[in-house]
């Protein structure tokens, strides 16, 4: 099974639902498990939050969002991506419960989340140029007993 | 995202329905926060049987109004919370906030 998708959005909070709903009826061609599912959802929705609220600052409305899926085998692989801002210091914006919007109540914890629930997590970035962050997840396995 | 409250005495039930992502809770987060400020109340219980979802967003929004009931000495409580957003809640710390059953 290889099937991808690319998709582009305003960087509006309205559209961080309108990511998952993507994410999980493209990921659902690989049948996983509801705990799989919502994992990838979860993790999708913090990268996009991420753009939402940090790349654009008030330009945001105008701005775009860029998600591209695969599926390749049993694995699951998102890249979400901003033009915006950057991040000057990715370790650190890594790091948990660290945000660099503690006026807005932010937890701090969207990149832990997206490390926890997907098997892998890459962030690029460059100042003034914007951020792609890369998450892959292997799910199911169902295929594998498929004749 | 639908916030509603009702008061019994010094306590403040808040029902949440709907997805608590960023967007949801920058919906109810001024209904939230009045709900907790509220003189009268001393516990706030926080009703997630009807939160289809929720991301760490969410987690903020909840220890925003954790921090509120702890300056002026409350509580707070989770009920019902999903699998998946017991998950988050565990790796926030909060699992201790959830009411058990």
């Amino acid at each position: 099974m290889e099937n991808s998708m690319t998709m582009r959005f305003l960087a509006l909070s309205g559209n961080e639902s309108f990511a998952r709903a993507v994410a999980s009826a493209f990921f659902a061609q690989l049948d996983p498990t509801m705990a799989e599912l919502a994992d990838l959802k979860t993790a999708v929705s913090e990268a996009v939050t991420n753009c939402v609220v940090h790349a654009y600052g008030d330009d945001a409305p105008s701005n775009y969002i860029t998600m591209a899926m695969t599926l390749k085998d049993n694995v699951a692989t998102v890249v979400i991506e901003d033009t915006g801002r950057g991040i000057a210091d990715v370790e650190q914006a890594k790091q948990p419960f660290f945000t660099s919007a503690p006026e807005l109540e932010r937890s701090g914890m969207g990149f832990s989340v997206m490390e926890a629930f997907m098997d892998s997590l890459t962030v690029e970035s460059t100042v003034g140029k914007g951020t792609r962050v890369t998450m892959a997840k292997r799910v199911g396995g169902k295929n594998d007993e498929r004749e | 995202m639908r916030a509603t409250c009702k008061r019994k005495g010094d306590t403040m039930t808040v029902s949440l329905s709907g997805e608590l992502d960023q967007h949801g809770a920058a919906a109810v987060q001024d209904k939230l926060k009045a709900c907790a400020e509220d003189e009268a109340v001393k516990k706030l219980v926080v009703d997630m049987s009807k939160v289809v979802f929720m991301d760490s967003s969410g987690i903020g929004a909840l220890l925003g109004r954790y921090r509120t009931m702890s300056e002026k000495k409350g509580s707070m409580v989770l009920k019902n919370p999903s699998d998946q957003i017991n998950k988050l809640l565990r790796m926030a710390g909060m699992a201790k906030l959830v009411e058990k059953n």
